[in-house]
C-alpha cells in the first residue's frame, strides 16, 4: 500500500517536472509586466492564441532585465530553455556563440524580413547570417523632452547644439527652474553621456569610437570635448538627483519644475498618463547636435533551441506574427516606440512617433543610424558596463575631461 | 560499560549508535555540498575565463589582475576598510555604553531595552530606505532644518561622493548597536556580584571598577561581537543596494555589491568569481584566528 502510494507520488512528480509537450505552446521569458508594456505582450499572447498557439508566460519583473537574465542563464545551464527570451543587442551574439539559438531563417526568407528591415537592425538580429532573434520595436534614445511654458516664462529657446544649451539652461536655471531633469542612476548619467558623445562627436565619430571601439578614436581630442560638456553639465541639475527613478524626472518636466529632460521614448508614456499632448504641453526634439543621427534600441526576441517538434512549429508562428505588421502597430502604439518594420500605415501614430520615423529612414541612408551603448546595443556588456562606470563617476565628481578621457580609454581597454 | 553487553549488539543499541548520524547526515550533505562545495566551485571559475555562462578554459591568475586593475573595486575595498572599521568601533562603543547605563537597575529597562534593540527586527532593506529618506537633502534632515530658518543649513552625505560611506555607517550602526548592547548586557549580568563588591570595598570608583574589574572579564563578549560585526560588514550588500544603491557614480560601492554587478549584469563572470574569493580570504583572514584562540583555550581547560 504505502509502497504503491510511494509509486504514484514519484510517477506525479515527473510528471510535473517534464516539460509539458503539447501540440503547440510557446513559453516566453520577458520582463514587460508593467503599464503598456504588460499590455503590449498580451496582445501578442492573444494573436497567437487566434493560431491555436498557447502561450505560457514566463514574466520576471525588473525593469532592466537583469533578474530575468539570471533566470534564463541557470535555464539554459540546466538544458530546459524557454521558448523564446527577450534578449538584445550583441547579447544574441553571444547566446549564439553558446550554441544555445535556434534559426528561423525560413521563416525569415518567407516573409522577406531583409527587405523590411534596416540592415543595421537585421545584422543584429543574425547569427552566423542566420535570423535567429525577431525585433519588436524600435526606440530613439537621443530624445530631448522640453516643458515649452518653462522655457517662455525664462525667456529662453530650445537648443539645437550642446553650445547654445549652455546659454539657454543658463537662463532657464537664472530664472529659478531646474535646466535638465536627471536621474543620478548610472544607465541614466550613461544616456545622457551618449547624447553628448553623438551630438559633439557626431555619428562618424560615434560609431569608431563607441561601437568599433577604434583606440584612436576614444583617445583623440574630440573624446575630451565630449567629457568638457558632459562635464559642464553638472551645473545645471538639482543637488536631489542622486538615485532618482527615471520617470521622476520626467514628471518634473510634465510639473514644470524643470525645463528639459534626455531620455529616449519611452519617457512620452509618462506624458501620455499625464493626460499631456505631444506639440502643445511638452515638445520633443532631438538631444542637442543630433537631428541627422538617431541612437537604437531595439527591443528583440531571441529563439532557443528546441527538442520537440511541437515547439518549433509554435516558435516559427511566433516569430512570423511578431514581424507582422499588425503585431507591430498595436505593440508599439502601447509602448511608445515605432516599428522595427519599414513601410507601415502610420496614421495612428502621433508627431513624436512621426519625427522619430522620419529620423529612422533618414538616417539609415546617411549613417547616422547608431546602436546605443547605453542600452546594451552596441558593444558586449562588459565594454559597456566599462563605460558604464567611467561616465557615472565622472559625472558626479569633479575630475577633469583629460582624466576623464584617460579613464574611459584604460577602461575599455580592459573590459575589451 | 559496554563490555559487559552480550557479543550481539540489540537493535536498540545499533540504532543509539546510527540514529545521531542518520539524523545528522542530510544537514552534513548539504552544508557539504551547498558551503564547501560551491566554494570550490566558485574557486575553480574564477580561475577560468567565464563570461556570460561558466566556461571551463583554464587561464591562470587573469582575473585576479583584472579585478586589482578595476578602479572600482579599489574604490569598493577602500570603502570595505572604512565602514568595516568605524561599523565595528562605533557599533561596539555605542552598545557598551547603552549596556553600562541599562545596567544600572534603572526602572523601565524593559522597555528602554526592547526600543533600543528594535531595529534588529527590521531588515537593511527598510532601514536603508528609510535613512535614503532622511538623509536625502531635498526630502529629510536637511529640508526640516532649513524649515525651521536656518536657510544656510547642508547636509548632503548621501549625495556626495566623498561622504556617502559614511551614511552608509550610520544607518548600519543604528541598525547594530543595539544588538551589541544586548551582548554586552547578557555579559555584564553574568559578572560575579562578589568581584564587584569587592573592588568597591578596595574604594574603586565606579569607573574603574568598570575599567580595570569588569571589561576584562567581559573580553569573551567582545570578540563575539566583533567576529559578528565583521562578518556583517563584509556580506553587505543589501544595505548599499537600498541607501545610495553604491551612489552616486561608484562611490559607496562594497566588494558585495561589486560582485553582483560584475557576475550577474556585466557577464563577467571569472571577474566576480575572482572578487568572491577575495572576500571570502578576508572572512577567513578574521575567522582564522579566532576559532585558532577558541579552539586553543578549550583545550587548556
Amino acid at each position: 500500500m504505502l509502497k504503491r502510494s510511494i509509486a504514484a507520488c514519484v510517477a506525479a512528480a515527473s510528471f510535473a517536472l517534464t516539460p509539458a509537450t503539447q501540440a503547440a505552446e510557446v513559453e516566453v521569458l520577458h520582463w514587460w509586466t508593467s503599464g503598456g508594456e504588460a499590455k503590449s505582450v498580451a496582445y501578442l499572447k492573444k494573436r497567437l492564441e487566434g493560431q491555436g498557439v498557447a502561450w505560457k508566460d514566463f514574466a520576471v519583473a525588473g525593469g532592466g532585465g537583469e533578474n530575468a537574465m539570471t533566470v534564463l542563464k541557470s535555464r539554459a545551464v540546466s538544458g530546459n530553455p524557454p521558448t523564446a527570451a527577450q534578449i538584445k543587442g550583441p547579447s544574441i551574439q553571444e547566446w549564439g556563440e553558446l550554441g544555445f539559438l535556434a534559426s528561423v531563417d525560413d521563416v525569415a526568407k518567407a516573409n522577406k524580413w531583409d527587405a523590411l528591415l534596416p540592415t543595421v537592425v537585421s545584422d543584429v538580429m543574425k547569427h552566423d547570417g542566420k535570423y535567429v532573434a525577431a525585433p519588436v520595436n524600435v526606440h530613439r534614445v537621443n530624445w530631448l523632452w522640453a516643458n515649452p511654458e518653462v522655457f517662455r516664462k525664462a525667456g529662453a529657446t530650445i537648443p539645437t547644439t550642446w553650445a547654445d544649451f549652455m546659454v539657454q539652461a543658463k537662463k532657464v536655471k537664472d530664472a529659478g527652474y531646474i535646466a535638465l531633469a536627471h536621474g543620478g542612476q548610472a544607465w541614466q548619467d550613461a544616456t545622457v553621456f551618449e547624447a553628448v558623445v553623438l551630438g559633439v562627436g557626431g555619428p562618424e565619430y560615434y560609431q569608431k569610437a563607441f561601437v568599433e571601439l577604434d583606440m584612436d578614436a576614444l583617445n583623440s581630442k574630440t573624446t575630451e570635448d565630449v567629457f568638457r560638456v558632459f562635464g559642464e553639465l553638472r551645473q545645471f541639475i538639482d543637488t536631489n538627483s542622486p538615485g532618482r527613478d527615471w520617470n521622476v524626472a520626467t514628471s518634473m518636466v510634465i510639473n514644470g519644475e524643470a525645463a528639459m529632460q534626455i531620455m529616449g521614448d519611452w519617457a512620452k508614456g509618462e506624458f501620455a498618463v499625464a493626460g499631456k499632448r505631444a506639440g502643445t504641453d511638452y515638445v520633443c526634439v532631438a538631444s542637442p547636435g543630433t537631428s541627422n543621427a538617431f541612437t537604437f534600441n531595439v527591443d528583440s526576441f531571441a529563439f532557443f533551441k528546441q527538442s520537440d517538434t511541437g515547439a518549433q512549429k509554435a516558435q516559427k508562428a511566433m516569430a512570423q506574427e511578431i514581424l507582422g505588421s499588425d503585431f507591430q502597430k498595436v505593440f508599439n502604439l502601447n509602448k511608445g516606440s515605432i516599428p522595427a518594420r519599414l513601410g507601415m500605415a502610420r496614421d495612428e501614430f502621433d508627431t513624436c512617433a512621426h519625427d522619430s520615423m522620419n529620423a529612422f529612414v533618414a538616417s539609415s541612408q546617411t549613417g547616422g543610424l547608431v546602436p546605443s551603448f547605453a542600452h546594451g546595443m552596441a558593444v558586449s556588456e562588459a565594454v559597456s558596463g566599462a563605460i558604464y562606470d567611467v561616465a557615472t563617476n565622472y559625472f558626479n565628481s569633479s575630475t577633469s575631461a583629460a582624466d576623464g578621457k584617460a579613464q574611459l580609454v584604460a577602461a575599455v581597454q580592459a573590459a575589451m | 560499560m559496554r563490555k559487559y553487553a552480550s557479543q550481539q549488539p540489540s537493535l536498540a543499541d545499533r540504532l543509539e549508535v546510527w540514529l545521531p548520524k542518520l539524523i545528522l547526515a542530510p544537514t552534513t550533505l548539504a552544508m557539504i555540498v551547498c558551503m564547501y562545495g560551491f566554494i570550490l566551485w566558485t574557486g575553480a571559475l574564477s580561475l577560468t575565463k567565464s563570461r556570460m555562462l561558466p566556461q571551463w578554459e583554464f587561464v591562470g591568475l587573469v582575473q585576479y589582475d583584472k579585478l586589482f586593475a578595476n578602479p572600482r573595486w579599489d574604490v569598493a575595498l577602500s570603502n570595505l576598510v572604512v565602514f568595516g572599521v568605524l561599523f565595528i568601533l562605533i557599533s561596539l562603543l555605542i552598545g557598551l555604553l547603552l549596556a553600562i547605563f541599562l545596567d544600572q537597575k534603572i526602572r523601565v529597562e524593559g522597555a528602554i531595552r526592547t526600543i533600543y534593540l528594535y531595529p534588529m527586527a527590521v531588515s537593511f532593506v527598510v532601514t536603508g530606505t528609510a535613512w535614503k529618506w532622511i538623509l536625502n537633502p531635498g526630502l529629510g534632515i536637511e529640508k526640516l532644518v532649513r524649515d525651521l530658518g536656518f536657510t544656510d543649513f547642508e547636509f548632503r552625505w548621501l549625495v556626495d561622493q566623498e561622504m556617502a560611506i559614511y551614511t552608509i555607517v550610520i544607518a548600519a550602526v543604528w541598525q547594530s548597536s543595539g544588538f551589541v548592547m544586548a551582548m554586552f548586557l547578557a555579559g555584564l549580568r553574568g559578572v560575579d556580584e562578589n568581584l564587584i563588591k569587592a573592588a568597591q570595598i578596595d574604594g574603586a570608583k565606579p569607573w574603574q571598577t568598570y575599567w580595570h574589574v569588569i571589561l576584562p572579564i567581559l573580553r569573551p563578549v567582545f570578540f563575539g561581537a566583533v567576529v559578528i560585526l565583521s562578518h556583517i560588514a563584509i556580506k553587505s550588500f543589501d544595505l548599499v543596494q537600498a541607501l545610495t544603491g553604491g551612489g552616486p557614480g561608484y562611490a559607496s560601492d562594497l566588494p558585495a555589491n561589486f560582485m553582483y554587478t560584475f557576475a550577474f549584469n556585466r557577464a563577467q563572470m571569472g571577474i566576480g568569481a575572482a572578487s568572491a574569493m577575495i572576500m571570502l580570504f578576508g572572512v577567513l583572514a578574521i575567522l582564522v584566528p579566532y576559532l585558532y584562540s577558541e579552539l586553543r583555550g578549550s583545550q587548556r581547560d
